[in-house]
Protein backbone atom coordinates (compact mmCIF):
# COMPACT_ATOMS: atom_id res chain seq x y z
CA UNK A 1 0.00 0.00 0.00
CA UNK A 2 2.97 2.35 0.12
CA UNK A 3 2.69 3.93 -3.28
CA UNK A 4 0.18 6.63 -3.41
CA UNK A 5 -2.43 7.66 -5.48
CA UNK A 6 -4.17 4.76 -5.64
CA UNK A 7 -8.21 5.78 -6.54
CA UNK A 8 -11.07 5.38 -4.12
CA UNK A 9 -12.30 2.67 -6.22
CA UNK A 10 -9.68 0.39 -6.73
CA UNK A 11 -9.26 0.31 -2.65
CA UNK A 12 -12.57 0.04 -2.48
CA UNK A 13 -12.76 -2.92 -4.94
CA UNK A 14 -9.40 -4.37 -3.66
CA UNK A 15 -10.72 -3.67 0.63
CA UNK A 16 -14.30 -6.11 -1.08
CA UNK A 17 -12.78 -8.50 -2.94
CA UNK A 18 -9.26 -9.50 -3.59
CA UNK A 19 -7.79 -8.17 0.26
CA UNK A 20 -11.61 -8.38 1.90
CA UNK A 21 -10.72 -9.16 5.66
CA UNK A 22 -12.87 -11.98 6.07
CA UNK A 23 -12.90 -13.84 3.10
CA UNK A 24 -9.29 -13.60 1.86
CA UNK A 25 -7.53 -12.81 4.72
CA UNK A 26 -9.07 -15.01 7.19
CA UNK A 27 -8.93 -12.22 9.93
CA UNK A 28 -11.78 -11.66 12.79
CA UNK A 29 -13.70 -15.26 12.19
CA UNK A 30 -14.13 -15.65 15.93
CA UNK A 31 -16.75 -13.33 15.58
CA UNK A 32 -17.82 -13.51 11.95
CA UNK A 33 -18.65 -17.08 12.81
CA UNK A 34 -20.39 -16.39 15.68
CA UNK A 35 -23.05 -13.36 14.94
CA UNK A 36 -24.05 -13.99 11.64
CA UNK A 37 -26.80 -15.87 12.43
CA UNK A 38 -28.80 -13.28 10.91
CA UNK A 39 -29.10 -10.32 8.86
CA UNK A 40 -29.53 -8.17 12.06
CA UNK A 41 -26.78 -9.50 13.96
CA UNK A 42 -24.47 -9.21 11.33
CA UNK A 43 -25.06 -5.43 10.23
CA UNK A 44 -25.47 -4.35 13.84
CA UNK A 45 -21.43 -6.36 13.93
CA UNK A 46 -20.31 -4.55 10.94
CA UNK A 47 -21.34 -0.93 12.04
CA UNK A 48 -19.39 -1.27 15.76
CA UNK A 49 -16.34 -3.36 14.07
CA UNK A 50 -16.31 -0.27 11.81
CA UNK A 51 -16.72 2.61 14.25
CA UNK A 52 -13.68 1.17 16.39
CA UNK A 53 -11.66 0.56 13.08
CA UNK A 54 -12.42 4.67 12.01
CA UNK A 55 -11.88 6.56 15.10
CA UNK A 56 -8.92 4.10 16.72
CA UNK A 57 -6.98 4.20 13.07
CA UNK A 58 -7.23 8.26 13.15
CA UNK A 59 -6.21 8.02 16.35
CA UNK A 60 -3.53 5.72 16.08
CA UNK A 61 -2.45 7.55 12.88
CA UNK A 62 -2.10 11.21 15.19
CA UNK A 63 -0.58 9.72 17.73
CA UNK A 64 2.07 7.97 15.86
CA UNK A 65 5.11 10.03 16.23
CA UNK A 66 4.57 10.19 19.90
CA UNK A 67 4.16 6.08 20.85
CA UNK A 68 7.82 4.63 21.26
CA UNK A 69 8.22 2.17 19.29
CA UNK A 70 8.94 -0.85 22.10
CA UNK A 71 5.48 -0.11 23.59
CA UNK A 72 3.23 0.20 20.82
CA UNK A 73 1.33 -2.74 20.36
CA UNK A 74 0.22 -2.25 23.69
CA UNK A 75 -0.44 1.51 23.57
CA UNK A 76 -2.68 0.38 20.66
CA UNK A 77 -4.66 -2.13 22.95
CA UNK A 78 -5.35 0.38 24.82
CA UNK A 79 -6.61 2.98 22.62
CA UNK A 80 -8.84 0.21 21.06
CA UNK A 81 -10.27 -1.07 24.28
CA UNK A 82 -11.58 2.35 24.71
CA UNK A 83 -13.52 2.90 22.04
CA UNK A 84 -14.68 -0.57 22.25
CA UNK A 85 -15.74 0.44 25.84
CA UNK A 86 -17.27 3.23 24.30
CA UNK A 87 -19.30 1.45 21.46
CA UNK A 88 -20.31 -1.14 24.16
CA UNK A 89 -21.87 1.70 25.94
CA UNK A 90 -23.83 3.49 23.15
CA UNK A 91 -25.39 0.32 22.00
CA UNK A 92 -26.43 -0.95 25.68
CA UNK A 93 -28.16 2.37 25.55
CA UNK A 94 -30.22 2.80 22.41
CA UNK A 95 -29.87 -0.72 21.18
CA UNK A 96 -30.44 -2.63 23.96
CA UNK A 97 -32.12 -5.64 22.26
CA UNK A 98 -28.88 -5.81 19.15
CA UNK A 99 -26.46 -5.12 22.91
CA UNK A 100 -27.91 -8.83 24.38
CA UNK A 101 -27.80 -10.89 21.30
CA UNK A 102 -24.01 -10.11 20.58
CA UNK A 103 -23.11 -10.03 23.92
CA UNK A 104 -20.07 -11.37 24.93
CA UNK A 105 -18.61 -10.10 20.58
CA UNK A 106 -19.15 -6.75 21.80
CA UNK A 107 -15.99 -6.23 24.02
CA UNK A 108 -14.42 -8.97 22.18
CA UNK A 109 -13.77 -6.54 19.16
CA UNK A 110 -10.89 -5.40 21.17
CA UNK A 111 -9.23 -8.79 19.93
CA UNK A 112 -10.50 -8.40 16.64
CA UNK A 113 -7.26 -9.35 14.09
CA UNK A 114 -8.49 -7.26 11.95
CA UNK A 115 -8.21 -3.27 13.85
CA UNK A 116 -4.92 -4.64 15.47
CA UNK A 117 -3.95 -4.91 12.16
CA UNK A 118 -4.91 -2.31 10.41
CA UNK A 119 -3.30 -0.13 13.30
CA UNK A 120 0.16 -1.89 12.55
CA UNK A 121 0.11 -2.38 9.12
CA UNK A 122 -1.69 0.95 7.99
CA UNK A 123 -2.21 3.75 10.68
CA UNK A 124 0.87 3.86 12.35
CA UNK A 125 2.77 4.54 8.42
CA UNK A 126 0.33 7.26 7.18
CA UNK A 127 -0.87 10.37 7.81
CA UNK A 128 -4.68 10.85 9.24
CA UNK A 129 -6.84 11.30 6.05
CA UNK A 130 -5.41 7.90 4.47
CA UNK A 131 -5.96 5.84 7.82
CA UNK A 132 -9.63 7.03 8.08
CA UNK A 133 -10.25 5.94 4.77
CA UNK A 134 -8.17 2.57 5.21
CA UNK A 135 -10.23 1.93 8.27
CA UNK A 136 -13.62 3.06 6.85
CA UNK A 137 -13.19 0.46 4.08
CA UNK A 138 -11.82 -1.77 5.31
CA UNK A 139 -14.88 -2.03 7.82
CA UNK A 140 -16.89 -2.07 4.86
CA UNK A 141 -15.50 -4.91 3.96
CA UNK A 142 -15.50 -6.68 6.78
CA UNK A 143 -19.55 -5.71 6.93
CA UNK A 144 -20.43 -6.74 3.19
CA UNK A 145 -18.81 -10.27 4.26
CA UNK A 146 -20.52 -10.47 7.20
CA UNK A 147 -23.86 -9.37 5.74
CA UNK A 148 -23.21 -12.13 2.74
CA UNK A 149 -22.73 -14.74 5.35
CA UNK A 150 -25.68 -14.03 7.56
CA UNK A 151 -27.99 -13.73 4.38
CA UNK A 152 -27.06 -16.98 3.92
CA UNK A 153 -27.41 -18.60 7.09
CA UNK A 154 -30.64 -16.94 7.73
CA UNK A 155 -32.41 -17.77 4.87
CA UNK A 156 -31.77 -21.64 4.85
CA UNK A 157 -31.46 -21.99 8.92
CA UNK A 158 -34.60 -19.85 9.76
CA UNK A 159 -36.73 -19.15 6.57
CA UNK A 160 -36.32 -15.46 6.37
CA UNK A 161 -34.52 -11.86 5.73
CA UNK A 162 -34.19 -9.54 7.93
CA UNK A 163 -36.78 -11.17 10.38
CA UNK A 164 -39.84 -11.11 7.34
CA UNK A 165 -40.70 -14.64 6.67
CA UNK A 166 -39.58 -15.55 3.30
CA UNK A 167 -41.71 -19.01 2.46
CA UNK A 168 -44.95 -20.54 3.22
CA UNK A 169 -46.00 -22.70 6.36
CA UNK A 170 -44.95 -25.89 4.70
CA UNK A 171 -41.09 -24.44 4.55
CA UNK A 172 -38.82 -26.48 6.91
CA UNK A 173 -35.88 -24.65 8.03
CA UNK A 174 -32.49 -26.08 7.97
CA UNK A 175 -31.55 -25.13 11.53
CA UNK A 176 -28.39 -27.20 11.82
CA UNK A 177 -27.65 -23.79 9.40
CA UNK A 178 -28.23 -21.51 12.18
CA UNK A 179 -26.51 -23.22 14.10
CA UNK A 180 -22.35 -24.05 14.45
CA UNK A 181 -21.77 -26.88 12.15
CA UNK A 182 -23.53 -24.55 9.55
CA UNK A 183 -21.55 -21.25 10.58
CA UNK A 184 -18.03 -23.55 9.60
CA UNK A 185 -19.70 -24.81 6.16
CA UNK A 186 -21.06 -22.34 4.87
CA UNK A 187 -18.32 -19.82 5.49
CA UNK A 188 -15.90 -22.70 4.20
CA UNK A 189 -18.09 -22.91 1.06
CA UNK A 190 -18.24 -19.01 0.66
CA UNK A 191 -14.12 -18.70 0.79
CA UNK A 192 -13.90 -21.63 -1.71
CA UNK A 193 -16.62 -19.68 -4.44
CA UNK A 194 -14.20 -16.77 -3.64
CA UNK A 195 -11.01 -18.52 -4.56
CA UNK A 196 -12.92 -19.99 -8.00
CA UNK A 197 -14.14 -16.36 -8.72
CA UNK A 198 -10.36 -14.90 -8.08
CA UNK A 199 -9.06 -18.15 -10.16
CA UNK A 200 -11.48 -17.57 -12.93
CA UNK A 201 -10.63 -13.97 -13.44
CA UNK A 202 -7.04 -14.22 -13.21
CA UNK A 203 -7.03 -17.26 -16.06
CA UNK A 204 -9.40 -14.44 -18.27
CA UNK A 205 -6.57 -12.10 -17.58
CA UNK A 206 -3.78 -14.52 -18.58
CA UNK A 207 -5.53 -15.02 -22.20
CA UNK A 208 -6.36 -11.92 -22.81
CA UNK A 209 -2.75 -11.16 -22.57
CA UNK B 1 -17.56 -30.00 44.35
CA UNK B 2 -20.09 -31.34 42.42
CA UNK B 3 -21.28 -28.20 41.17
CA UNK B 4 -17.81 -27.65 39.92
CA UNK B 5 -17.14 -30.96 38.04
CA UNK B 6 -20.65 -30.17 36.36
CA UNK B 7 -19.31 -26.98 35.35
CA UNK B 8 -15.96 -28.00 33.87
CA UNK B 9 -17.79 -31.08 32.08
CA UNK B 10 -19.97 -28.37 30.64
CA UNK B 11 -17.40 -26.20 29.18
CA UNK B 12 -15.03 -28.90 28.22
CA UNK B 13 -17.70 -30.96 26.02
CA UNK B 14 -21.68 -29.34 25.92
CA UNK B 15 -20.17 -25.58 25.37
CA UNK B 16 -16.90 -26.01 23.60
CA UNK B 17 -15.31 -23.67 23.25
CA UNK B 18 -14.22 -23.92 19.57
CA UNK B 19 -17.54 -25.89 18.83
CA UNK B 20 -20.12 -23.94 20.54
CA UNK B 21 -18.76 -20.61 21.43
CA UNK B 22 -16.79 -19.60 18.54
CA UNK B 23 -13.74 -18.62 20.50
CA UNK B 24 -10.58 -18.72 20.11
CA UNK B 25 -10.92 -19.99 15.95
CA UNK B 26 -7.69 -18.10 14.96
CA UNK B 27 -5.34 -20.39 16.62
CA UNK B 28 -7.33 -23.24 15.58
CA UNK B 29 -7.00 -22.39 12.08
CA UNK B 30 -3.56 -21.51 12.68
CA UNK B 31 -1.45 -23.92 14.01
CA UNK B 32 -3.49 -27.00 13.75
CA UNK B 33 -1.02 -28.48 10.68
CA UNK B 34 0.34 -30.89 13.25
CA UNK B 35 -1.03 -32.93 16.67
CA UNK B 36 2.14 -31.77 18.42
CA UNK B 37 2.05 -28.50 17.70
CA UNK B 38 -1.40 -28.48 18.40
CA UNK B 39 -0.92 -29.65 21.55
CA UNK B 40 2.05 -27.16 22.64
CA UNK B 41 -0.41 -24.47 21.73
CA UNK B 42 -3.55 -26.09 24.24
CA UNK B 43 -0.94 -26.77 27.06
CA UNK B 44 -0.03 -22.69 26.42
CA UNK B 45 -3.70 -21.47 26.12
CA UNK B 46 -4.61 -23.60 29.58
CA UNK B 47 -1.49 -22.31 31.62
CA UNK B 48 -2.48 -18.69 30.31
CA UNK B 49 -6.03 -19.01 31.08
CA UNK B 50 -6.06 -21.04 34.15
CA UNK B 51 -3.55 -17.77 35.95
CA UNK B 52 -5.43 -15.04 33.99
CA UNK B 53 -8.70 -16.31 35.26
CA UNK B 54 -7.09 -16.26 39.08
CA UNK B 55 -5.24 -12.57 38.17
CA UNK B 56 -8.48 -10.99 36.67
CA UNK B 57 -10.71 -12.29 39.53
CA UNK B 58 -8.52 -10.66 42.80
CA UNK B 59 -8.16 -7.14 40.35
CA UNK B 60 -11.87 -7.28 39.52
CA UNK B 61 -13.64 -8.35 43.12
CA UNK B 62 -10.91 -5.97 45.08
CA UNK B 63 -9.98 -3.33 42.48
CA UNK B 64 -12.51 -2.32 39.94
CA UNK B 65 -15.68 -3.17 42.20
CA UNK B 66 -14.45 -1.72 45.53
CA UNK B 67 -13.88 1.93 43.06
CA UNK B 68 -16.75 1.44 41.25
CA UNK B 69 -14.63 0.97 38.21
CA UNK B 70 -16.42 -2.03 36.62
CA UNK B 71 -17.14 -0.32 33.03
CA UNK B 72 -13.53 -0.61 32.77
CA UNK B 73 -12.81 -4.21 32.95
CA UNK B 74 -12.18 -5.13 29.39
CA UNK B 75 -9.07 -2.44 29.40
CA UNK B 76 -8.49 -3.79 32.61
CA UNK B 77 -8.63 -7.29 31.49
CA UNK B 78 -6.45 -6.85 28.32
CA UNK B 79 -4.01 -5.31 30.31
CA UNK B 80 -3.41 -8.12 32.79
CA UNK B 81 -3.91 -10.82 30.66
CA UNK B 82 -0.72 -8.44 28.56
CA UNK B 83 1.46 -8.40 31.26
CA UNK B 84 0.88 -11.95 33.04
CA UNK B 85 2.02 -13.30 28.91
CA UNK B 86 4.90 -11.37 29.11
CA UNK B 87 5.83 -12.26 33.01
CA UNK B 88 5.11 -15.93 32.18
CA UNK B 89 7.29 -15.76 29.26
CA UNK B 90 10.50 -14.33 30.80
CA UNK B 91 9.74 -16.49 34.09
CA UNK B 92 9.44 -19.65 31.92
CA UNK B 93 12.97 -18.36 30.18
CA UNK B 94 14.78 -18.08 33.21
CA UNK B 95 13.67 -21.08 35.38
CA UNK B 96 12.27 -23.35 33.51
CA UNK B 97 13.74 -22.92 29.83
CA UNK B 98 12.93 -26.94 28.53
CA UNK B 99 9.10 -25.74 28.86
CA UNK B 100 9.79 -22.11 27.37
CA UNK B 101 11.55 -23.84 24.46
CA UNK B 102 8.00 -26.18 24.11
CA UNK B 103 5.52 -23.00 24.58
CA UNK B 104 7.96 -20.09 23.82
CA UNK B 105 6.59 -19.50 20.35
CA UNK B 106 2.94 -19.60 20.99
CA UNK B 107 3.23 -17.64 24.00
CA UNK B 108 2.64 -14.17 22.23
CA UNK B 109 -0.18 -15.20 19.86
CA UNK B 110 -2.11 -15.59 22.96
CA UNK B 111 -2.13 -11.97 23.91
CA UNK B 112 -4.56 -11.17 21.40
CA UNK B 113 -6.45 -14.87 21.82
CA UNK B 114 -9.96 -14.00 22.40
CA UNK B 115 -10.46 -17.36 24.03
CA UNK B 116 -8.53 -15.95 27.36
CA UNK B 117 -10.47 -12.63 27.16
CA UNK B 118 -13.46 -14.12 26.47
CA UNK B 119 -13.01 -16.70 29.63
CA UNK B 120 -12.51 -13.91 31.85
CA UNK B 121 -15.42 -11.65 30.28
CA UNK B 122 -17.21 -14.55 30.87
CA UNK B 123 -16.21 -15.52 34.38
CA UNK B 124 -17.73 -11.61 35.59
CA UNK B 125 -20.94 -12.37 33.43
CA UNK B 126 -22.05 -15.66 35.03
CA UNK B 127 -20.76 -14.35 38.13
CA UNK B 128 -18.46 -17.02 39.35
CA UNK B 129 -15.72 -17.25 42.83
CA UNK B 130 -12.54 -17.66 42.92
CA UNK B 131 -12.48 -21.71 42.81
CA UNK B 132 -15.28 -21.31 40.17
CA UNK B 133 -13.35 -19.16 37.64
CA UNK B 134 -9.94 -21.21 38.16
CA UNK B 135 -12.21 -24.48 37.33
CA UNK B 136 -14.08 -22.64 33.79
CA UNK B 137 -10.56 -20.91 32.95
CA UNK B 138 -8.93 -24.34 33.18
CA UNK B 139 -11.46 -26.63 31.96
CA UNK B 140 -12.44 -24.20 28.95
CA UNK B 141 -8.85 -24.19 28.05
CA UNK B 142 -8.91 -28.17 28.16
CA UNK B 143 -11.67 -28.34 25.76
CA UNK B 144 -10.14 -25.86 23.34
CA UNK B 145 -7.13 -28.28 23.66
CA UNK B 146 -9.21 -31.36 22.98
CA UNK B 147 -10.98 -29.44 19.85
CA UNK B 148 -7.78 -28.18 18.23
CA UNK B 149 -6.12 -31.89 19.03
CA UNK B 150 -8.73 -33.92 17.23
CA UNK B 151 -8.86 -31.33 14.15
CA UNK B 152 -5.05 -31.47 13.54
CA UNK B 153 -5.48 -35.16 13.48
CA UNK B 154 -8.30 -35.08 11.28
CA UNK B 155 -6.75 -32.21 8.57
CA UNK B 156 -3.08 -34.28 8.41
CA UNK B 157 -5.59 -37.30 6.94
CA UNK B 158 -7.20 -34.43 5.08
CA UNK B 159 -4.12 -33.24 3.17
CA UNK B 160 -3.48 -36.56 1.50
CA UNK B 161 -7.27 -36.44 -0.06
CA UNK B 162 -7.39 -34.11 -3.20
CA UNK B 163 -10.49 -31.68 -2.88
CA UNK B 164 -11.85 -29.38 -6.18
CA UNK B 165 -9.13 -26.83 -7.02
CA UNK B 166 -11.11 -23.89 -5.15
CA UNK B 167 -11.43 -25.80 -1.89
CA UNK B 168 -7.68 -26.50 -1.04
CA UNK B 169 -6.36 -25.04 2.25
CA UNK B 170 -9.01 -23.15 4.51
CA UNK B 171 -12.27 -24.42 2.98
CA UNK B 172 -11.91 -27.71 3.27
CA UNK B 173 -10.14 -27.18 6.86
CA UNK B 174 -13.45 -25.05 7.99
CA UNK B 175 -15.57 -27.80 5.96
CA UNK B 176 -14.27 -30.44 8.44
CA UNK B 177 -14.60 -28.81 11.40
CA UNK B 178 -17.86 -28.17 10.59
CA UNK B 179 -18.56 -31.99 10.57
CA UNK B 180 -16.89 -32.66 13.86
CA UNK B 181 -18.42 -29.71 15.70
CA UNK B 182 -21.50 -31.69 13.98
CA UNK B 183 -20.02 -34.88 16.09
CA UNK B 184 -19.69 -32.00 18.84
CA UNK B 185 -23.59 -30.89 19.20
CA UNK B 186 -24.81 -34.65 19.89
CA UNK B 187 -23.39 -33.75 23.68
CA UNK B 188 -25.65 -31.07 24.17
CA UNK B 189 -28.15 -33.24 24.93
CA UNK B 190 -26.42 -34.71 28.00
CA UNK B 191 -28.67 -33.66 31.18
CA UNK B 192 -27.67 -33.21 34.60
Amino acid sequence: MSEKKKSFGTVFKEALFDNNPVLGQLLGMCSTLAVTTSVVNSIGMGVATTAVLFFSNIFISLLRNFIPKEVRIASYIVIISGFVTAVQFLMQAYVEDLYESLGLFIPLIVVNCIILGRAEAFASKNNVAASALDGLVMGIGYTVALIVLGTVREIIGNGSFLGYKLFGESFEPVTMVSQAPGAFIILGCLIALMNFMLSRKKSKEAKKQ
Amino acid sequence: MKDILILMLTAVLIENYIFSRFLGICPFLGVSEKPDTALGMGFAVMFVMTLSSAATYAVYEYVLVRFDLEYLETIAFILIIATLVQFIEMFLKRFIPSLYGALGIYLPLITTNCAVLGAVLLNVDNGYNFVESIAFGFSSALGFTLAIVIFAGVRMRVSLAEPPKAFKGTPIALVTAGLIAMAFSGFSGMKF
